[in-house]
């Protein structure tokens, strides 16, 4: 219709011209020249439109409803967590050729009010007793100590993560010493400084600690402390989707895979599943996109279980592979924030007490977060994330208050409750394929440790994808297999 | 008659024209070389995007050079001449265990190598200020148990990392200067703690610092045997009729442990 009006009135002002100026021949040569540039373009944007209108081009002639994932993927991240986009950044740092693999990050809530990255205290450590929690827990922390060559972008501000270097401090009672002195071994053998205090060089360094019951010490010395992690999830968001990875906000529905048979050793038969659809429903709406995709990654944290679920994983006769469900579930465990005056100052580090209740600074005004994991009988109920706060005035603070007598008096300024992606199995992450599904990696089960494993993690899980198999940190003692053959590795915790 | 229809002729021309240089402008091709250039640069924007940033790899190269390793030097000579030999390639100076004259290089960079005599000797005093060493290059360093003071004084590849890394000179540090880094936050200034013999700190002019009165009355409380110099009380207060002068004026005097907080 445009193009018809802008013919009709060139062709009137061309007559018009010829009427009036037929002394000026330049004009009208020009008047000419003029008509076949417009006719020129108006074919060029024929051109155009066509192509777009042939297959293999984005375009499509329906209304579409605004934030639908695209189609096709190659690979499909459910989660869009710290564990998720770090998976995310890896996958495109290690591509072959630019725009390679199309990663799709799907995210159910988009103001992050569930999500356990946001709500997390934010703490780094070494001091594991496993080897390799702590070297993921320390190329972590190579990552946030290079985080603007990873994660800086042009024209905008450096990365700031307000990370304090104030270390971790275990206390261990006379029962459980001789675990944190194996365990300062196997950390000092890895490569994290650590060191083990006596009870009077506790009470030398930090005067404020009551040393009653306590038989030594480990105090983190380099590398250990905490740090926003909403300013980690929002730099790797925003690096992420400046490399060209789609951001999805909506909820993993359900799969549709095909199927074969294999066979076991023992004789049993079970179903192998290949997933070639994940069905992405939008918020608030019925409606949902089947994307299909050639890989998919299991990053959704407390969720992860339910999404395991949806492929078949438990549900099949108890005594076979797939009756076995995937052990990790949601875990709600409290936050309080408490402002006590009189309280240690910047010295303070992140105290772990063998009573299982922890304490660290936040900010320079005498707030401190406190919290504690609770028995497993008395765990809270996971259905909202309201918080219990007769947990802190019965268990918490006694304890705290018999550790550190100047936390006798204080006053509890806020507090919130987030989930756990708690792996009931052994309480260490589960990173790798599943034999019943062949293309779903899992990320998940971290336990309270997913932010602090979270750049290395991802670095691991894209070398799978991308190489196949672990090229720089050897994760095969987390693979699921361990939770098929019923074998935990466990942590040698000290509480 | 033939005067007006002339002009009338003239302003439908004029009109013309007009309407033609309106359509080309329109059209195709911006007039400028310049603009044209930017057109034909925005067809290439991702590789254009990845030469800006190979420029910003470029700029940081000099500091990734000064920060490596020595490690064929202090396999061949040991520790303290590897250390010794740092020092002065990254424009620093030093001065050995026992004696009072200090190694420095000249204004060109180059230096005396009569360092390479005293193997055995360590490094008390080090100047670092003004240099480019960061946490890479601490690792020349960290072997000098014996230290005693060290300057970093407008170092700007110093920030909280490598202030983390300085507990291995806990049991021997005693004057540190930490002025006008302009990387360093109170986070990095909360592991000084393990800096157990620092009696004379310096942390004035650390812009990172929101409220530097508070950040040195916690310092001071934290390390109670030493003195800091530099932050103000009165920086970061608001300035208000009523506000009354701050009790301790001088910056030299020392503050006692008693665990009272001056407000």
């Amino acid at each position: 219709m445009a193009t018809w009006r802008k013919l009709l009135v060139s062709a009137c002002a061309f007559r018009a011209r010829n009427a009036t100026c037929r002394t000026f021949k330049t004009s009208s040569r020009g008047a000419e020249k003029d008509i076949f540039n417009d006719l020129e373009s108006q074919f060029r944007a024929f051109r155009e439109k066509a192509a777009t209108a042939m297959p293999g081009s984005d375009w499509n002639p329906f209304e579409l409803t605004a934030g639908l994932p695209p189609e096709r993927a190659d690979i499909v991240i459910v989660g869009g967590g710290v564990v998720g986009w770090s998976i995310a950044y890896w996958l495109k740092r290690k591509e072959k050729a630019r725009d390679a693999l199309r990663v799709v990050v799907v995210e159910k809530d988009p103001s992050y009010t569930q999500a356990s990255t946001v709500l997390s205290c934010g703490g780094i450590r070494q001091q594991f007793s496993l080897k390799e929690n702590i070297l993921l827990s320390l190329a972590s922390a190579d990552f946030l100590k290079n985080i603007n060559d990873h994660l800086g972008m042009l024209n905008e501000d450096p990365v700031d993560l307000q990370f304090n270097h104030s270390g971790y401090l275990f206390l261990a009672s006379d029962k459980s010493a001789h675990i944190m002195e194996e365990n300062y071994r196997t950390q000092r053998e890895v490569g994290a400084k650590v060191a083990l205090l006596s009870p009077s060089q506790l009470k030398e360094r930090f005067p404020w600690i009551n040393t009653d019951g306590v038989a030594l010490a480990s105090l983190g010395l380099e590398n250990e402390g905490w740090f926003d992690p909403w300013s980690l999830l929002n730099a790797l968001r925003r690096k992420v989707m400046s490399m060209g990875v789609y951001q999805c906000f909506g909820e993993v529905t359900g799969f549709r895979c095909s199927a074969s048979t294999a066979e076991a050793k023992d004789g049993d038969i079970f179903n192998v599943k290949r997933i070639k659809y994940v069905n992405v429903q939008m918020p608030n709406s019925l409606e949902y996109q089947p994307v299909e995709c050639a890989v998919v990654v299991n990053a959704a944290g407390a969720n992860s279980g339910k999404i395991a679920e949806m492929l078949g994983i438990g549900l099949g006769p108890q005594q076979s592979i797939s009756g076995i469900p995937f052990p990790v579930e949601p875990r709600k465990r409290f936050v309080y924030v408490v402002h006590c005056p009189d309280g240690p100052g910047l010295e303070t580090p992140f105290l772990i007490d063998y009573s299982g209740v922890y304490c660290r600074r936040e900010g320079l005004g005498g707030n401190y977060i406190t919290g504690m994991s609770p028995e497993e009988a008395e765990e809270p109920d996971i259905s909202n994330l309201d918080v219990d706060h007769e947990f802190f005035q019965e268990k918490v603070w006694p304890r705290l208050a018999h550790r550190l007598p100047a936390f006798e008096s204080l006053k509890v300024s806020s507090a919130w409750a987030g989930f756990y992606d708690y792996n009931t199995f052994d309480q260490n992450g589960i990173i790798g394929l599943h034999p019943l599904v062949t293309n779903m990696y899992f990320a998940t089960g971290f336990s309270g440790h997913g932010l602090q494993q979270s750049p290395s993690v991802g670095r691991a899980v894209a070398e799978l994808i991308v190489d196949g198999c672990y090229k720089t940190i050897d994760l095969s003692a987390f693979d699921v297999k361990r939770i098929l053959l019923q074998e935990p590795i466990l942590e040698r915790n000290i509480v | 008659m033939a005067a007006s229809l002339l002009s009338q002729a003239m302003r439908r021309c004029s009109a013309h024209t007009c309407t033609v240089a309106f359509r080309r402008s329109l059209s195709s091709a911006p007039s400028s070389v310049f603009n044209r250039f930017l057109l034909k640069l925005n067809h290439h924007f991702y590789d254009v995007k990845n030469i800006v940033g190979w420029s910003s790899w470029l700029r940081t190269r000099l500091v990734r050079r000064k920060n490596k390793l020595f490690s064929h030097t202090r396999q061949r000579f040991g520790d303290n001449i590897a250390a010794a030999y740092y020092i002065l390639s990254v424009r620093g100076s030093f001065r050995f265990a026992g004696q009072s004259e200090w190694f420095r290089p000249d204004s060109r960079g180059r230096f005396s190598y009569e360092f390479l005599s005293t193997p055995d000797a360590h490094i008390e005093h080090m100047d670092l200020s003004g240099t480019l060493i960061n946490h890479d290059g601490l690792d020349n360093l960290v072997r000098q148990n014996k230290l005693q003071t060290l300057s970093l004084r407008g170092c700007p590849e110093v920030d909280d990392w490598f202030i983390g890394r300085l507990h291995v000179f806990g049991e021997s540090l005693v004057e540190l200067d930490l002025s006008h880094c302009s990387c360093v936050t109170v986070g990095g200034l909360a592991a000084l703690k393990n800096l157990r013999k620092l009696q004379l700190l310096d942390i004035s002019g650390l812009p990172l610092l929101q409220s530097p009165g508070l950040v040195r009355i916690l310092v001071e409380e934290m390390l109670p045997h030493c003195r800091v110099t530099g932050a103000d009380y009165e920086r970061g207060l608001t300035q208000t009729d009523s506000l009354e002068p701050p009790e301790n004026h001088s910056e030299t005097s020392s503050h006692t442990n008693t665990g009272l907080r001056p407000i």
